[in-house]
């Protein structure tokens, strides 16, 4: 009887798929779980904010200028009698929005060119992977603010540039697994079928390729977040009138002294968010990919 | 023996380069070094030799995975061994490879009749789905596979059973020469017998050729027809199967056959014990190649290098000089 038990409870185990499996150790992970939670939220409050928002963001109110926290404005009032809560809230959609888009065309290109430089090796590698040292010698924001100048202020050409500067991190990790697999025998199983070069790199090596993708992904959200707050707070990036966090930062900086709601808010939904993305990567890192750790 | 010939190999080489810094001279691993031979349709030729002797390059060069350095592969009449990238990828229809390691030869992240059904999405892009799937289903079953297990992913498998997959990948195209690189040197012994039954029995019913690489001689003496012995990069003999285990006549395939463990403990034998390691392929001995661990070896041996010859009325041809 107890070994019709064990067996069936083997085999249990053995259905359960890679997806449930995925989940079970997620939530073991407290911290990265928590975080995804708080991502989740503002995924959702991007997604439905603008309609929630119990002050208009952009409209100015001259009767309540740098108001402190109230039970009205639970998070004050800026210099235009605005609320800074709803336009926290209203925010989040061109914070999130410049960091997820910008990182996902950072990586479709950095992911092909690491397929291309790490499957072709010799001068293409050389070439590419050179390219990327070059663009890895210069600072990220840096970098970024360089691209701005050329192309000019504005969200487009934020997102641009920090899809620019994350393109070479994404080419050398996608380089390095491609360099791995590779070699797997299963690759020059299909080479021997007559599977062509192209069928190859993305039926078969870039599945390979995506755990690292996912987790670099999630981290690097963080990172451009941060970048595209830079920008709009040395007013490169969103114009100081739409509710950006960067740009709120910038605006209140002279009322550092005296309303400290101003910047304080601001700055604790850049850390939060910042904070849960790097602790949400490093928990689908440990759960994905236990390799990679630098 | 040229009339049905399928595969005629000739000459082949194959040396890796290796560097040692800017400034010296290159130097070469011989992996493959004038090897020739030739298997009828139909028939079964083992390719035996200690780890290191160049055995499974020669599969992969034959299969065109890596490109030869001279000599000619001559499959079903025509020279592939200069043959396009566009060339070969036609030749591998009829020409499918077994692999090793069954762990490692399926893509981990593809259900198996996915796995299945690559060479024909490849080779035969016109299928439907419908007719893909019947092919998949019909070669599932005839590898010893219920098509009942088509979804699952290749880590839900015995090494058995992968090793079956990987028959059937390399089955389904129908081709006529396998290329079967120590097909069951990662199993059991027990489900060792099951895969080279299996294998014996699609020889059978599909008239296929083996090129099957294996050191395990037990293995070789159960399924081939001719049997060539490589030693460092070259065949030193090469004879039908019955000529190779009864009266070897090379010195080394005489040392291999005695280390053959036989289940029977009262039986004496002298077993022959070489002497040292395999030499180095990058720096091989002057002469005949094995004259350094040769119990026969003569003066000649260090200094000419033998040339292959017919020793016997069976066909059995032998580079070393105790018969030239």
């Amino acid at each position: 009887m107890s070994e019709t038990m064990t067996v069936s409870k083997q085999q249990i185990a053995s259905k359960r798929g890679t997806l449930s499996t995925f989940w079970h150790d997620f939530r073991q992970r407290k911290v990265a779980f928590i975080s995804f939670l708080f991502f989740v939220l503002l995924v959702i409050l991007a997604v439905i904010g603008p309609y929630i928002v119990p002050f208009n963001p952009q409209t100015p109110d001259y009767n309540h200028v740098l108001q402190g926290m109230s039970q009205k404005h639970w998070a004050g009032t800026d210099e235009y009698g605005r609320d800074v809560l709803s336009r926290l809230i209203a925010g989040t959609r061109i914070s999130l929005g410049i960091g997820i888009s910008s990182v996902l065309i950072g990586a479709m290109a950095g992911t092909i060119l690491g397929l291309v430089s790490g499957y072709f090796g010799k001068w293409v590698d050389k070439t590419i992977m050179r390219i990327c040292d070059v663009l890895f010698a210069f600072p990220d924001i840096l970098l970024a603010i360089g691209i701005v100048a050329i192309l000019g202020p504005g969200l487009k050409n934020v997102i641009f540039a920090v899809a620019f500067f994350s393109v070479p991190s994404f080419a050398r990790m996608v380089r390095g697994k491609t360099l791995e697999v590779k070699e797997m025998l299963f690759i020059e199983a299909e080479k021997s079928i007559g599977a062509k070069t192209n069928r190859i790199i993305f039926r078969h090596i870039f599945p390979e390729t995506i755990p690292i993708i996912i987790v670099y992904l999630t981290m690097q959200v963080g990172t451009a977040i941060l970048a595209a707050a830079s920008l709009s707070f040395l007013g490169l990036g969103a114009s100081p009138s739409s509710p950006d966090w960067g740009a709120m930062l910038s605006m209140s900086r002279d009322y550092i002294g005296t309303a400290f709601n101003l910047v304080f808010f601001p700055g604790l939904a850049i850390f939060l968010t910042v904070l849960s993305l790097n602790n949400l990567g490093d928990g689908l890192r440990d759960i994905l990919d236990p390799k990679i750790k630098d | 023996m040229v009339d049905n010939e399928l595969l005629k190999v000739k000459g082949l080489k194959k040396y890796f380069p290796i560097s040692n810094g800017w400034f010296s001279s290159k130097e070469y691993v011989k992996a493959v070094d004038e090897v020739s031979f030739s298997v009828k349709k139909g028939e079964t030729l083992s390719l035996v030799g200690e780890s290191g002797c160049g055995k499974s390059t020669l599969g992969r060069l034959i299969n065109g995975l890596i490109k030869a350095d001279a000599g000619d592969i001559v499959f079903k009449g025509d020279n592939l061994a200069e043959a396009s990238e566009t060339k070969w990828r036609s030749y591998r229809k009829p020409m499918q490879m077994i692999f090793q390691d069954p762990y490692a030869s399926l893509s981990p992240r593809m259900k198996i009749k996915e796995i299945i059904a690559e060479p024909l999405k490849i080779h035969d892009p016109s299928l439907s789905r419908e007719e893909r799937e019947a092919k998949v289903k019909s070669i599932l079953e005839i590898c010893g596979i219920d098509y009942y297990h088509s979804d699952k992913y290749p880590h839900e498998f015995s090494g058995g059973q992968r090793q079956r997959i990987g028959i059937a990948r390399a089955l389904i195209l129908q081709p006529e020469l396998i290329i079967a690189d120590e097909p069951v040197s990662a199993l059991d012994v027990s489900i060792q017998a099951q895969i080279l039954n299996l294998l014996k029995k699609l020889q059978k019913d599909y008239q296929l050729t083996y090129l099957f690489i294996s050191h395990d001689l037990s293995v070789v003496e159960h399924i081939s027809d001719h049997v060539a012995v490589m030693y460092l990069g070259n065949i030193v003999e090469i004879a039908p199967r019955e000529a190779i285990f009864e009266d070897p006549k090379h010195p080394y395939t005489k040392a291999l056959l005695s280390s053959v463990p036989i289940p029977d403990p009262k039986l004496k034998r002298e077993s022959i014990i070489l002497k040292g390691e395999i030499p180095n392929a990058a720096n091989p001995p002057k002469g005949c190649k094995f004259h350094t661990r040769c119990p026969l070896a003569m003066s000649i041996c260090s200094k000419e290098i033998p040339i292959m010859k017919t020793v016997g009325d069976k066909q059995q041809m032998v580079a070393c000089h105790l018969y030239q």
